[in-house]
């Protein structure tokens, strides 16, 4: 049997699932030997590759950049991974939707707090533009499977992965694979 | 007059008086609920409790129906724990309930029931209404997006503490805990501040002021030792 062909990606989200997932500490050499990693914020990868087995997706879906990569990310992995409360509920990167759109969280942040110079920063092709209304990924793609948890606890994710690895459907079930926050 | 019926299969007896939930207790086969608390009368709000009665073609809630004789009851099938899992989906979808930022993760009995029925996402769009925290009282908070509505500091402030400070206003997924008329909690001419409603509370709606994340332990548990202190002569310690 060839490695499986490995991404994760980092859309809206503080990168503390990331952060939990290398908490996977010697794990990681195991984990190493199953998979070949294809696509990753810790490796330097530029473009979402095709043929992947299964991407885990942190974040949630916050901006155009975040909106136009997922649908690539769905066409070209056979499974993904909604990773952690961000990517499955909206969670905090979701908490300006009660406010309004982009613009009252734009101007709160770069008009509103500023005394020189206030202005939004909107460079073409630089700073992907904000989407009104944050979504978790499943809103937006089929999502084969959910790993809650803000962020999931390492050994939550070691489960998840080891039956992927073997081929089978992880149990989600109980406070240890569930929880949420 | 005792009752006999089956719960599950199991043959049990109950009081007359019993509710199918009280019946269930004492025979130790757990129902799920969430806006049961014991020492506080039932309303049958949140629906957890439901159950599947022989010859009802409606689902009755556990807390609010009466045993019958003979009356045949299943609390664990598999349309009852869809129903509950939608129940709980529902339910955060209605608010903003965001375990990780909340008072009470860790402590909720929202997110217990999340775990209990299987969620691992919600299948509805999230409403993400506009809500506001009420912090005017000099000694506890409330959080109207983590509010699932279920009436247990409604309950605990009219029928323990007497005063009914609290109620609910406006209909649906709109309602509002409110107290007298609508007024912030630190204006309330009627709270006595006693905390019993914050020792109801289910999740992180009703909070102490300082309580960050995860620190407010709620402590249900205290109404219904009151209650039989109050009404038995029984204080168990």
């Amino acid at each position: 049997m060839g490695k499986l062909r490995f991404a994760s990606v980092w859309l809206g989200g503080c990168s503390g699932c990331h952060m939990s997932f290398l908490d996977l500490d010697e794990w990681l050499f195991d984990l190493a030997e199953a998979v070949e990693v294809v696509y990753s914020p810790v490796a330097d990868f530029k473009t979402f590759p095709e043929n992947v087995d299964v991407t885990l997706v942190e974040g949630a879906i916050a901006n155009r950049d975040h909106l136009e990569l997922i649908h690539t990310i769905r066409k070209n992995s056979r499974l993904v991974v909604s990773f952690g409360d961000c990517a499955v509920t909206g969670n905090v990167t979701a908490m300006r939707n009660p406010l309004g759109g982009a613009d009252v969280v734009l101007d709160r942040a770069y008009r509103d707090a500023q005394l020189l110079r206030p202005q939004v920063p909107h460079d073409d092709g630089i700073v992907p533009p904000l989407i009104d209304h944050v979504v978790p990924v499943h809103a937006v793609i089929p999502v084969d499977l959910y790993i809650p948890g803000c962020p999931p606890p390492a050994k939550r994710i070691r489960a998840v992965l080891q039956a992927v690895i073997e081929g089978k459907s992880p149990e989600m079930i109980g406070r240890e694979m569930l929880k949420f926050g | 007059m005792p009752r006999t019926l089956t719960i599950n299969g199991q043959e049990i007896s109950a009081r007359s008086d019993q509710t199918i939930l009280e019946a269930a207790q004492d025979a130790n086969i757990r129902i799920p609920t969430l806006c049961h608390l014991d020492g506080l009368t039932d309303v049958g709000a949140c629906r957890m409790c439901l159950v599947e009665v022989t010859g009802s073609n409606k689902l009755l809630p556990a807390c609010t129906t009466r045993v019958q004789e003979g009356m045949e009851v299943r609390t664990d099938t598999e349309r009852l724990r869809a129903y509950r899992r939608q129940i709980i989906e529902l339910l955060f979808a209605e608010r903003n309930h965001v375990c990780a930022v909340c008072v009470a993760n860790g402590h909720c009995e929202l997110q217990n029931a999340a775990i209990a029925v299987g969620m691992d996402h919600v299948r509805y769009d999230y409403i993400f209404p506009r809500l506001s925290v009420d912090l005017s009282h000099e000694r506890f908070g409330m959080d109207h997006n983590r509010c699932i509505l279920c009436t247990r500091c409604v309950r605990a402030c009219d029928q323990l503490e007497g005063a009914h400070t609290i109620d609910v206003m406006g209909r649906g997924a709109k309602s509002l805990i409110i107290r007298d008329m609508n007024v912030p909690w630190g204006e309330s001419t009627t709270c006595t501040s006693c905390g019993k409603c914050v020792m109801a509370c289910p999740t992180g709606a009703l909070f102490k002021q300082g309580s960050t994340v995860a620190e407010m332990v709620h402590d249900a548990e205290k109404l219904a030792f009151l209650k039989a202190a109050r009404e038995r002569k029984v204080w168990n310690v």
